[in-house]
């Protein structure tokens, strides 16, 4: 079932500690960050705070931290960390022979 | 060490418990031995002695081991002092500089100084240090060919920097490793030579030697091993140096590292007894019981040594000897924990093995880390260690005490925390298992035992342990250890120094900005590991941090972390609230032309703006721009002549004017001129907050110069300078500076506030706030009072910018626009696209 996910590019387009955007057409865009330990994760790209662009924020870790009011949302999970309440949809993704792939149903979904 | 209340007026016969008459002692050597003793004799008993010391060198006493990191300009030479003029004077002691003394006369109980000057004692302290050793090699007193050893020598090997070229360094020792590794920092291209098969082969054992070598390669020094100098070359100046197999180096600069011996030239002329060094007692007195002699020029038992903290346990010694209590000096066993070009190094004991010695190793090679523990009849007996040292003081506690290791043997290797109960052990219990003597800072000589006492004396905080007993005071590497005592010794009593960065780490914003300046820390990785960093890659609070501050230490050298940077600062553009930015191109003191506020109109039709705003600082906002149209806003503008107003950064904004002289009629000077020139100094610099500028034609203020950062007020007779103001949350209105004559005076104060704010501040520490930390005196005295200062300031300042001034907008738009594009898109209907 191939078409169950997307290729969306090299991992190498995504910079160590940083993240791209995927724009899905008629939702919401997709962030796809990648950590100091090249693990590769994607969520919904909008903070649960005040929906805050978090591909733009700093990776550190397994986090992000939202650029807007520095929430630190939980890349594996989208969870508010801390004291802080609230949830970013995740994306499934993977990274096969250095091609970056996300999961088609839920970013459709994620993006709904 | 603080004087006792009772003044010394039982000289004219007070009290009957004070010696109507106070014994002379003269000391021979302004050195860290010379001053040692004395500070230890102070301790003691301060009015017992009058105390008279000559230096050769025209210094305060200094810290010698720390000239290394002078040369490498990580440190300035006031930062090694050990002991200022007002030691001196506060205790009475008559400090002779630059007059060396040619002889003693031990039967007048007289010195003579080359000056002439004759001075008598009732005791006498030889502390004459030792000489570096000089290999008579054909071409040795060529110009050019140097030891190091003293503060001239630093000032001639800056001076063959200046120039630049190749350098030669004989000798691949401690000192010629830190020689090798200042002038490398320095800009020259260097060859160290070394006779031996490996590096540093008296402290290291070969495989350390290797992995020394291996990493000092890595950093673009060339290391020849087995290499037997023959001759250095050149007519009247150093040229070159030709090696006894013939290989020719090209060399402008040969430095001399192959060793010191003890200076004893003025002891055997006075007829006292000589071995390798001043031959001295238990309690460090010479064949002349009058006569004294302490540090690297005696020999004692048959030993002399060549490193500090024997010095400290002679000092001891005299000092108890002096004030009739003697303890007496049974030699030391010495480690060595150094930093070599910033690489950790320790070596203790024998490590040369032989009969009946087992060695136990681990070699961690992804660390970079080898650990080599020398074992003999369940004793350790020597141990080395390469990149981890953090158990060099433990293995030395464990050899000095020659305590059984049969129990720990199988896990002894993996250092302290592990062999004391697994890996997650308190680091705490493994600094309260220290005993007494164990060394804590090696830059000082102070062991645990003097800490914990200086504490108990009523230190609490970090900054108070500094004071009283100089434990972390120089190099700042034992710092934890410092802390970690204050802990164990106080429990909640501590008074909290700075706050930690963060949570990433235990190290306050001032430790980790010394720590990489001295360490010579040089990229972000580096310091978290170094510093130990809790996490794998920080936080969004320490790693923009440590990025400002490694970029401020190594202009030029650093490569930016963009990732480490706010997104303001990676988009050059401030983010709002709806995740568009907002675009300020700078306008040069306020001024605009048509041109540009066309190029300003044309983008905010073409990327339809919904606003465009008059800031406060004078400048055009436009708002609304969508982060995958910044890199063609941004050409569009450079297009039209404008750069980045660096609106979004923690750097210089904006220089605030009014229209001064030019068109105000109560203007007395030109306001605008001066502030486009200020700002064409300043910008592009990166500073630990955002920073205003603002130059008033009058002292009518129509600029608002006060509440700014820097504040210029033009008046009549010249400029008002003034600091530390802020428009903010708090408003605050500046402090005075200084009031200067001309334009080019009141630039080059400014490029000096600024420098001082940029090294010192901590990171997002406006100015306001870090003037009323410091206090506004402080500021004065570093700018407005020490010119010598203000002018390395203002030079480390331009140097700096000479790497910052390049417009951010052209470079992001050449380099890597494709950051700000999708890396695909997503359409249902259709698939990808």
């Amino acid at each position: 079932m191939i078409a169950d996910w997307l290729d969306i590019g090299w991992l190498d387009q995504i910079p160590v500690r940083g993240s791209r955007t995927v724009p899905v057409a008629g939702g919401e865009e997709i962030a796809v960050f990648r950590t100091g330990d090249n693990q590769v994760f994607a969520l919904v790209n909008r903070c649960p705070h005040k929906g805050g662009p978090l591909s733009q924020g700093i990776v550190h870790g397994h986090s992000v931290a939202c650029p807007l009011h520095n929430w630190n949302i939980a890349l594996a999970t989208g969870s508010a960390q801390g004291e802080d309440k609230g949830c970013t949809p995740v994306v499934p993704v993977k990274v096969v022979s250095g091609r970056v792939l996300i999961c088609r149903a839920s970013a459709l979904q994620a993006a709904a | 060490m603080e004087l006792s209340g009772n003044d010394w007026s039982g000289e004219a016969g007070g009290s009957p418990d004070v010696p109507p008459r106070r014994e002379h002692l003269v000391v021979i050597g302004n050195g860290m031995a010379g001053c040692r003793a004395v500070e230890e004799l102070l301790a003691r008993d301060p009015d017992r002695y009058r105390v008279t010391i000559f230096g050769a060198e025209p210094h305060v006493n200094y810290n010698r081991i720390m000239l290394s990191p002078v040369l490498a300009g990580e440190k300035a030479f006031e930062d090694i002092i050990l002991n200022g003029h007002d030691w001196y004077r506060d205790h009475g002691i008559e400090l002779v500089t630059s007059d060396p003394v040619i002889s003693i006369d031990r039967q007048a109980r007289s010195v003579m100084a080359a000056s002439g000057r004759t001075v008598s004692y009732d005791r006498l302290l030889i502390a004459t240090g030792s000489d570096p050793f000089i290999i008579p090699v054909p071409g040795h007193k060529l110009d050019g060919v140097i030891s190091f050893r003293d503060m001239a020598d630093v000032d001639r090997m800056l001076a063959a920097a200046d120039v630049g070229g190749d350098a030669v360094v004989i000798g691949g020792g401690l000192l010629g490793l830190e020689a090798a590794h200042g002038l490398t920092l320095r800009g020259m291209k260097v060859t160290v030579l070394h006779i031996m098969p490996t590096l540093m082969e008296r402290q290291l054992d070969e495989a350390a030697g290797w992995l020394l070598k291996t990493a000092l390669e890595a950093r673009g020094q060339t290391i020849l091993t087995g290499a037997d100098t023959d001759e250095i070359l050149g007519e009247t100046h150093v040229e070159g140096v030709r090696l006894k197999d013939g290989t020719l180096i090209p060399a402008s600069l040969v430095v001399m590292a192959v060793g010191i011996r003890p200076n004893v030239r003025l002891a055997r002329e006075a007829g006292l007894a000589i071995g390798r060094g001043v031959h001295v007692d238990d309690h460090m007195v010479t064949s002349d019981p009058a006569v004294l002699a302490v540090g690297e020029c005696v020999e004692h038992d048959g030993n002399v040594y060549g490193l500090v903290a024997p010095l400290w346990d002679m000092c001891r010694a005299l000092a108890d000897g002096l004030v009739e209590k003697p303890s007496g000096y049974r030699g030391s066993v010495t480690s060595t924990k150094l930093k070599v070009a910033g690489l950790d190094v320790f070596s203790a004991g024998d490590f040369s093995g032989g009969d009946g010695a087992e060695d136990i190793v681990l070699r961690d090679a992804a660390r970079g880390v080898y650990k080599r523990v020398v074992v003999k009849d369940d004793r350790i007996v020597g141990a080395v260690l390469y990149g981890d040292t953090a158990d060099g003081g433990w293995y030395f506690d464990l050899l000095k005490r020659q305590a059984d290791i049969a129990e720990l043997r199988d896990v002894l290797i993996f250092g302290q925390a592990f062999a004391s109960g697994g890996g997650q052990a308190d680091p705490k219990s493994a600094v309260a298992a220290l005993s007494d003597t164990a060394e804590i800072c090696g830059c000082n000589g102070v062991s645990k035992g003097m800490v914990v006492s200086c504490i108990a004396k009523g230190a609490k905080s970090l900054d108070a342990v500094r004071a009283g007993c100089k434990a972390s005071a120089s190099c700042g590497s034992c710092t934890g250890l410092v802390e970690t005592l204050l802990a164990l010794t106080l429990g909640d009593d501590v008074e909290a120094g700075p706050r930690t960065m963060c949570k990433c780490t235990s190290f306050g914003h001032d430790d980790v900005r010394r720590e990489i300046v001295a360490q010579g820390m040089r990229s972000t990785p580096e310091v978290m590991q170094r510093l130990h960093w809790l996490t794998p890659d920080g936080c969004a609070s320490c790693r923009p941090a440590l990025n400002y501050y490694l970029l401020c230490a190594l202009p030029g050298e650093y490569i930016d972390d963009q990732q480490s940077r706010f997104v303001n600062e990676r988009m050059h553009a401030n983010i709002q609230k709806d995740g568009t930015y907002s675009v300020v191109p700078r306008m040069w003191g306020g001024i605009t032309n048509p041109r540009e506020l066309r190029a300003i109109a044309d983008v905010v039709e073409k990327y339809d703006a919904p606003m465009v705003k008059v800031t406060g600082g004078q400048r055009l906002d436009i708002f609304g721009i969508r982060k995958e149209d910044l890199p063609a806003v941004w050409a569009d503008l450079n297009a039209a002549g404008m750069v980045s107003g660096h609106a979004y950064g923690k750097s210089l904004r904006t220089v605030k004017t009014c229209v001064g002289s030019e068109w105000c009629r109560f203007g007395t000077q030109d306001s605008t001129g001066l502030g486009v020139k200020i700002e064409r100094m300043t910008w592009g610099s990166w500073m630990p907050h955002k920073f205003k500028i603002a130059v008033s034609g009058c002292p009518r203020n129509c600029a608002e110069a006060t509440i700014k950062d820097f504040g210029v007020v033009c008046v009549d007779s010249g400029y008002e300078l003034s600091v530390g103001g802020n428009g903010g949350i708090k408003v605050r209105a500046t402090d005075f500076l200084c009031k200067v004559a001309t334009e080019a005076e009141a630039m080059h104060y400014c490029a000096a506030f600024v420098q001082l704010y940029r090294e010192e501040a901590r990171y997002l520490e406006r100015t306001a706030p870090w003037i009323e930390r410091v206090g506004v005196d402080y500021i004065k005295a570093r700018i407005a009072d020490d010119a010598e200062g203000r002018d390395a300031l203002a030079a480390r300042f331009l140097f700096s910018q000479s790497f910052s001034q390049e417009d951010p907008w052209a470079q992001r738009v050449a380099d890597d626009a494709r950051q700000h594009a999708h890396m695909a898109e997503f359409r249902p209907e259709g698939g990808m696209a």
